[in-house]
C-alpha cells in the first residue's frame, strides 16, 4: 500500500510543480538554515570528554572575600592561587588531581634547518594524562616521581613531534626549550578536546598546547603563567612574592569516583576555608564551588550568547518555513477537492485518505530534507569561511547530524501536513461529485 | 473599495489568512530582532582605536633563551633603534599589548588609597616617549612623557611609577566635573600617580562584553618591559607599509638570528581578527534575514495564486457584471493588506516580546523603537509585491468565465 501511495504522491507532486518546488524550497532552507547554525552550536556545548564529564571537578575558593563580589554576584574567582592550588595537591582528595597553568617557550630545534619556534606550553601535574585519557602516540605522561623530583621532562603534541622528529617516537630524545634541556618522555596522539575544557579563561576553542612540562619543574625555574592572571592587590616584586600573593592564576582539576563525593569534597573544602580563616588569611565564611565539567561550562559562559541567539532565530525560522508550507499544502489538498471526492466515493476510506495524505507530507518532507542537507553542507562550508578558525575547523557534518537533519525535514513536514490533511478528510464525497 | 465583501471572503478562507497573517507576524519579529542585533555589530565593529590604523604594524618578538634582564635590556634598545633606523619607518615603541589583541594588563582605578571599590577599571599600556608619534595620538591637555621619565620594569617588578597619560573617557570617569589633569589617582599597589597628559582617544585591548562600560578606558604607563617578549609597534611612512615590514623582520633577523618572531600583523589585520565572530554573526543574521523574507514572499505568492484560481468564476463574474482589471488587482492588493496588517499588529507585540526576553536571558540591549515601524512597512510592501503578480492574472481572467459551468 505504502507504494503505492508513494507513486500518487509523486505524481500529485508532479501536477503542481510550482506549489510542490515552493515547498521543497521552503522546508529546504530552513532545514538548512537551522542545521548549520545548530551544528556549530552543537560543537561548542559538546561535552568534551563524554566518558568523564560527571567525575571531573574544579575546586573553586573564594580568596578575595565579599569585597571583591559585584552586583551581588557572589562567584569566587575562576582560578586558584599558588598557595591554594599547592595546598589542594598536597592534600590529595581525590583519585587523581593536577595544578596547572599555561605557558610559552622559543623552542630550538637540534636540526639547524628548522628556525626556532614559539610553543604554547602546559605545567601540570602527570595525572592530567590519565585523568583527562590524553591517547599516547609514544611513550606515556610522567609520573609522581617526576613531579616530586622538578624533573625537566617533557610530552609532545603529535604536531611538535612531526615537525621536530618527522613523526618518529622520540621518546628518550631531547629537546631544548628557552635554553634548557627536555628529555621527552611521551608523544600524544590528535587530541582536540572541543571546548578546550580543562582551561577556558584563555582560549575556549582551538588546539591543544604543543608540549607539557612538569609543574613542579615550571615553578622551580619561575615560569611565569601565559594565561590569565588576576591579582586584586600589587603581588609585590619578586617571583617568591608573586606565589605568596593573592594572585589567582592556576587551574585545578579533580578526579572524584562518582559525582556524589562532590558533596564530601565540597566540605573538605568547606574546612580548609576555615582553616585559612583560623589562620587570619580569610575573615570571611568560606564561599567555595565544586563543579562538575558541565557545570564548569556553563558557569564560565562557554557557549556564547551569540550562538544561543542565533540558534533560536534560526529555529524560529524554521517554523516560519513550516507555517509557510501548512498555507501551501492547505492550497494543494483543497484544490484536489474533486480527485480526493472521487476516491471517497469509490470507497476510499478516511485512513486511506490520511495515509496517502501523509506519505504526500512526508515524500515533501524529503525532498527538502535532502536538499536541506546540501544546503547545510554548502552553510557550513560559509560558516567556516566567515568564523573564526578556532570555531570554524570544528564545525563538520556527519552521519548523525545528516541523518538528524533528514529525520527533522520529515518530522516537522508530516507535523505541518497534518491540518492540511485533516481538512483533505472532511471532503464529502457526494457534493463533491454534484458540484462537478 | 468596498472592505466588505473582503472580509466576508476572507471568513470563509479563515485559516489561509490565519498562516499568512502568522508568517507576517513572525517573520516581522524576526527582522526586528535580527536587524537591530545586525546594527549593533555593525557599529560596534566600526568603533575606532584612536590609533592611525592604516600605517601601522605589529612585531612580535620573542628571545631564545631566557636572558638576564640587563641582556634583554640591550636587545631591545639595540632592536627598537635598528627599526627606528629604517628608512620606511617613522617612528617605533615596544610595548605589552595594542588595542583589539585581546591580551593585556587592567588595573582598578581609585580616587584614594583606602577606597573599597575601584571607580572604573582601566587597561594598562606601558609604553615609552615615541608611543604618542607611533600612534599618532594628539594630547588634548598635558604633555608627553620625557625620555628621562622612561623607567624599564622587568618580568617581576611591581609598583607604577609617579606619572601617567589617560585617555578623556579615563579622565571623565575620574573626574566628571573638572580636569583631570595634575589630578592623582591610586592604582597598583594604591600608589598615587599624577595625571600628567589626557590623550582623546584609545581603545582598550579587549573586544569582549566585560569591558563594555569602559572600552576607552585608557592609560599610558611610562615603563619600558623587560622581558624575554614584546610586541614592537611600528607606524610605516605614508605609502610604505608592505616594504617596511619585510625590511623590519629581515633586519631584526640580520642583527640577531636568535630570536621567535611570533607574528608581523597590519593594524588591518588585527582588527578582522578581533571582530571576526562578530562579523560572523552579522553575516549569518543578514543570510537568516534574506532567507525569511524570500520564504515569506513565495509563500504569499503560493497561496495568492491558489486563490486566485479557486475564485476564477467570481472573479469572471464580477468582470461580467462591470469591474475593471485595476478593481480586481486592487481586491488582491487590499486583501493582503488587510491580512498583512493584521500580521503586522501581531507581529509587534511579538518583536517587542522577543525581544524583552532575549534582553532578560543573554545580555541584549533594549530595541530602538523605530525598527517597528520600519520592519512593519517593509513587510508590508513585501506583501503588497508578492501578492501583485497573482493579482495581475486574476485580472486577466476573462469575463466570459462567468458562462461557463465548470
Amino acid at each position: 500500500m505504502f507504494s503505492y501511495y508513494f507513486s500518487l504522491a509523486v505524481r500529485s507532486l508532479k501536477r503542481n510543480p510550482v506549489i510542490t518546488a515552493l515547498m521543497v524550497a521552503a522546508i529546504a532552507l530552513g532545514i538548512g538554515a537551522t542545521m548549520t547554525v545548530f551544528t556549530v552550536f552543537h560543537v561548542m556545548s559538546g561535552d568534551p570528554i563524554p566518558s568523564k564529564s560527571s567525575r571531573l571537578f574544579v575546586p573553586q575558593i573564594d580568596n578575595w572575600g565579599p569585597k571583591s563580589h559585584r552586583d551581588g554576584d557572589n562567584e569566587p574567582a575562576d582560578q586558584l592561587t599558588y598557595t591554594d592550588a599547592t595546598a589542594l595537591m598536597r592534600a590529595h582528595q581525590g583519585v587523581r588531581q593536577a595544578a596547572m597553568y599555561a605557558a610559552g617557550f622559543s623552542l630550538t630545534p637540534e636540526n639547524k634547518d628548522i628556525k626556532p619556534f614559539f610553543v604554547e606550553a602546559r605545567a601540570t601535574y602527570g595525572d592530567f594524562f590519565p585523568m583527562f585519557e590524553t591517547p599516547f602516540l609514544f611513550g606515556q605522561g610522567w609520573s609522581s616521581t617526576e613531579d616530586e623530583a622538578k624533573a625537566a621532562v617533557v610530552v609532545l603534541s603529535k604536531k611538535t613531534n612531526d615537525k621536530l622528529f618527522a613523526g618518529i617516537n622520540s621518546v628518550g630524545k631531547s629537546i631544548n626549550l628557552d635554553g634548557r634541556d627536555y628529555r621527552v618522555i611521551g608523544v600524544l596522539d590528535t587530541w582536540e578536546p572541543a571546548p578546550r575544557f580543562y582551561d577556558v579563561t584563555g582560549k575556549t576553542f582551538g588546539d591543544t598546547e604543543e608540549v607539557f612540562i612538569p609543574f613542579t619543574h615550571a615553578i622551580d625555574q619561575q615560569i611565569g603563567s601565559h594565561g590569565n592572571n588576576s591579582c586584586n592587590d600589587d603581588p609585590k616584586a619578586g617571583w617568591e612574592n608573586y606565589l605568596v600573593s593573592e594572585c589567582v592564576w592556576i587551574q585545578f582539576w579533580i578526579e572524584l569516583p562518582s559525582a556524589a563525593d562532590a558533596a564530601r569534597y565540597s566540605a573538605w573544602l568547606d574546612n580548609y576555608a576555615r582553616e585559612q580563616q583560623r589562620l587570619g588569611r580569610f575573615t570571611w565564611q568560606p564561599n567555595n564551588r565544586v563543579r562538575d565539567v558541565q557545570a564548569w561550562m556553563v558557569a564560565e559562559k562557554v557557549v556564547p550568547n551569540d550562538a544561543k541567539v542565533s540558534v533560536l532565530l534560526a529555529f524560529s525560522f524554521l517554523l516560519v518555513c513550516l507555517i509557510n508550507t501548512i498555507g501551501l499544502m492547505l492550497a494543494k489538498f483543497l484544490g484536489r477537492s474533486g480527485e480526493i471526492g472521487l476516491r471517497r466515493a469509490l470507497g476510499a476510506n478516511k485512513a486511506a485518505l490520511f495515509a496517502q495524505c501523509i506519505v504526500e507530507s512526508g515524500v515533501v518532507g524529503l525532498a527538502g530534507g535532502l536538499i536541506g542537507v546540501a544546503l547545510t553542507a554548502l552553510g557550513l562550508v560559509g560558516i567556516r569561511g566567515i568564523f573564526p578558525e578556532d570555531i570554524a575547523h570544528l564545525a563538520h557534518l556527519n552521519v548523525a547530524l545528516i541523518l538528524l537533519t533528514v529525520a527533522l525535514a520529515v518530522v516537522a513536514t508530516v507535523l505541518a501536513g497534518l491540518y492540511p490533511t485533516f481538512r483533505a478528510m472532511q471532503v464529502q464525497p457526494a457534493w463533491q461529485l454534484k458540484s462537478n | 473599495m468596498e472592505i466588505g465583501p473582503i472580509f466576508s471572503a476572507l471568513r470563509r478562507n479563515k485559516v489561509g489568512a490565519l498562516l499568512i497573517a502568522l508568517q507576517v507576524a513572525l517573520t516581522l519579529a524576526i527582522i526586528c530582532n535580527a536587524l537591530f542585533i545586525i546594527n549593533e555589530r555593525l557599529a560596534f565593529i566600526a568603533r575606532p582605536s584612536g590609533i592611525d590604523e592604516g600605517n601601522i604594524f605589529v612585531i612580535k618578538n620573542l628571545w631564545v633563551g631566557r636572558g638576564t634582564d640587563a641582556e634583554n635590556t640591550s636587545l631591545l634598545q639595540t632592536d627598537l633603534q635598528t627599526l627606528r633606523d629604517l628608512p620606511g619607518v617613522a617612528d617605533v615603541y615596544s610595548t605589552n599589548t595594542v588595542p583589539l589583541t585581546n591580551g593585556g594588563w587592567s588595573d582598578g582605578v581609585r580616587l584614594t588609597a583606602d577606597q573599597e571599590h575601584s571607580t572604573t577599571q582601566t587597561a594598562n599600556y606601558f609604553v615609552d616617549e615615541h608611543a604618542l608619534n607611533t600612534m599618532d595620538i594628539k594630547l588634548i591637555a598635558g604633555r608627553n612623557f620625557k625620555p628621562e621619565e622612561i623607567t624599564d620594569r622587568a618580568e617581576r617588578d611591581s609598583g607604577l611609577p609617579d606619572s601617567m597619560i589617560v585617555t578623556q573617557e579615563f579622565a571623565q570617569k575620574m573626574f566628571p566635573t573638572e580636569s583631570a589633569l595634575g589630578k592623582v589617582v591610586y592604582m597598583e599597589g594604591k600608589k598615587p600617580t599624577t595625571i600628567i597628559g589626557i590623550i582623546d582617544n584609545l581603545q582598550v585591548p579587549w573586544v569582549g562584553s566585560w569591558v563594555k562600560t569602559w572600552g576607552y578606558t585608557s592609560a599610558l604607563i611610562p615603563q619600558r618591559m623587560i622581558r624575554q617578549n614584546s610586541a614592537y609597534v611600528v607606524r610605516a611612512k605614508p605609502g610604505q607599509l608592505e616594504s617596511t615590514m619585510k625590511a623590519a623582520e629581515a633586519k631584526l633577523f640580520a642583527i640577531n638570528p636568535l630570536r621567535v618572531i611570533g607574528s608581523v600583523r597590519t593594524f588591518s589585520e588585527i582588527r578582522a581578527k578581533a571582530y571576526r565572530g562578530d562579523r560572523a554573526m552579522a553575516i549569518l543574521l543578514s543570510i537568516v534575514c534574506g532567507a525569511l523574507l524570500i520564504i515569506t514572499a513565495l509563500g504569499i505568492v503560493g497561496l495568492a495564486s491558489f486563490w486566485v484560481t479557486q475564485r476564477r468564476k467570481q472573479i469572471g463574474t464580477r468582470r461580467a457584471l462591470g469591474a475593471t482589471r485595476l478593481n480586481i488587482v486592487s481586491y488582491f492588493l487590499t486583501e493582503n493588506l488587510l491580512i498583512s496588517l493584521a500580521g503586522v499588529v501581531l507581529g509587534i507585540v511579538l518583536a517587542v516580546s522577543l525581544n524583552l526576553w532575549l534582553v532578560n536571558n543573554f545580555e541584549l540591549t533594549r530595541l530602538t523603537w523605530w525598527y517597528l515601524p520600519m520592519g512593519a512597512v517593509m513587510i508590508l510592501l513585501l506583501g503588497q509585491a508578492a501578492v501583485l503578480p497573482p493579482a495581475r492574472r486574476a485580472a486577466s481572467v476573462p469575463p466570459a468565465v462567468a458562462t461557463r459551468s465548470a
